[in-house]
């Protein structure tokens, strides 16, 4: 069959619209039983799927900014699967708390129609990385940090949240695998390598502290719905231990002020600038 | 139409990543019911973001469409998480045919925190040109989520794997 143009040659008659930027993308939880478990605040469960979708929605958008620059065609690959598997996450957490906190926002209102003051994803997904050292070492504790997390979760009472940290398990494991295996390979590589990666670990160092943090929505929610953060700290201390005792490197002292979740750097607003920008240029577009 | 009618339809749909298999074959069409409104079909994803999910959706109802169906509602089923242990055997014996290794049983977790791996796994995987067991994984990642790159050295041949998870 013929075409006259490449652009009718890549795009199919239908009915459906096809998405330009998420809308007119199926709800990600369609027909899933969305109603919010007895005696949970909606509002506290939304705001709760609210956080951890963004950070996902943030992490997956700095690793996205590694495509067409990272090292390797390899690396690029890795990267991409692991920033759509976060995407993913984000997706179905977004449209989690549109449904929760009953104001019926869907996935796009949230991602694209907030400022950054609206965001509430850690300092750690936002910063970007002056370096592969410095992607790996924020990799390394996001997902480190992420995967103890939804390994909680999977036992939340609310159904939806504990199905998708079930699935959320077994990619972080590997997302997790892939960014310790490549910190021994650059600790155990050149002098110039060990370098790069013992800076990278100092630059993630003072991010840490804010990741423990209990929140008071956090402590009202847990541990039926939540998990309190500072309960992921022996098993990500002994998992990050472990790892650097192996290559004889050591966190850098003096991890600063812990902020609290939801004051960001002055790195989110430009991420946002970029990730919103089609978005507001072409408020409901579909093609 | 009977549900289990429906079921061998929609079975049959071809996954849209991997054509050579079904969605039957993948294990994740889920259930399919009868109510008031007419079928409902349940599909589970393989990844959380996994993009084929809408096009599966929308093959699903068009064929049980075409076929008399009336009314049909995709749902989503988030639980249990797919894993490549739902991979059937027909489907299994189609990856090899289509020349990708398909995957071995799915790492069984101990008890106590996600164990972490220092070092890159590599599974025991039979070349599907050859049948040669002395295969390399050439890279972790390959074009989709699901699938990581080999090479044979008793062939030569590069080839794709499904890997278990």
């Amino acid at each position: 069959m013929g075409f006259d143009t490449a652009y009718e040659a890549i795009t199919e008659e239908s009915d459906d619209q096809r998405w330009a930027f998420g809308t007119g993308f199926a709800d990600p939880l369609a027909g899933v039983e969305t109603g919010v478990p007895d005696g949970v605040p909606g509002a506290d469960l939304g705001a709760y799927c609210l956080m951890l979708g963004d950070d996902a929605l943030i992490m997956s958008h700095r690793l996205q900014e590694w495509l067409a620059r990272a090292p390797e065609l390899e690396e690029e690959t890795a990267l991409a699967n692991i920033a759509l598997d976060l995407l993913g996450q984000a997706r179905l957490l977004l449209t989690r708390a549109g449904y929760a906190d009953g104001s019926g926002r869907t996935e796009d209102d949230l991602a694209f129609g907030r400022g950054v003051s609206e965001f509430r994803n850690v300092r750690l997904t936002e910063v970007g990385d002056a370096d592969f050292g410095g992607l790996i070492a924020r990799l390394l504790v996001f997902s480190t940090w992420r995967l103890a997390l939804l390994d909680r979760l999977r036992g939340s009472s609310d159904p939806v949240l504990a199905a998708i940290a079930a699935r959320g398990v077994l990619e972080l494991t590997y997302h997790r695998d892939y960014a310790a295996q490549w910190l021994l390979r650059l600790a155990l590589g050149t002098s110039y390598s060990r370098e790069r990666m013992a800076a990278g670990l100092a630059a993630v160092a003072p991010l840490i502290p804010e990741l423990f943090l209990d929140s008071d929505l956090e402590l009202r929610l847990s541990p039926r719905v939540a998990v309190r953060p500072a309960e992921l700290r022996a098993e990500f201390d002994s998992v990050l231990a472990g790892v650097l005792d192996r290559v004889g490197l050591v966190w850098p002292k003096g991890s600063g002020e812990p902020a609290r979740r939801g004051v960001h750097t002055d790195q989110l607003g430009p991420l946002l600038d970029e990730l919103q920008s089609v978005a507001r240029a072409n408020p409901g577009a579909t093609w | 139409m009977t549900p289990v009618q429906a079921w061998e339809i929609a079975a049959l749909v071809p996954d849209p990543e991997l054509p050579v298999l079904t969605l039957g074959d993948l294990g994740i069409l889920r259930g399919v019911a009868v109510d008031d409104g007419g079928l409902v079909v349940w599909l589970t994803p393989t990844y959380s973001g996994c993009p084929a999910l809408r096009e599966m959706s929308r093959d699903v109802a068009a064929r049980l469409t075409a076929a008399g169906a009336g009314e049909v509602r995709v749902r989503t089923a988030l639980s249990p998480p797919w894993s490549t242990d739902w991979i059937t055997p027909a489907g299994r014996r189609k990856l090899a045919a289509a020349g990708i290794a398909p995957p071995g049983p799915a790492p069984r977790r101990p008890a106590g925190p996600v164990p972490l791996t220092l070092s890159p796994r590599q599974a025991a995987v039979t070349c599907p040109a050859c049948g040669s067991a002395d295969t390399a994984r050439t890279a972790a990642f390959g074009a989709t989520a699901c699938r990581d790159l080999y090479r044979c050295r008793a062939c030569a041949e590069p080839f794709e794997h499904v890997k278990a998870i």
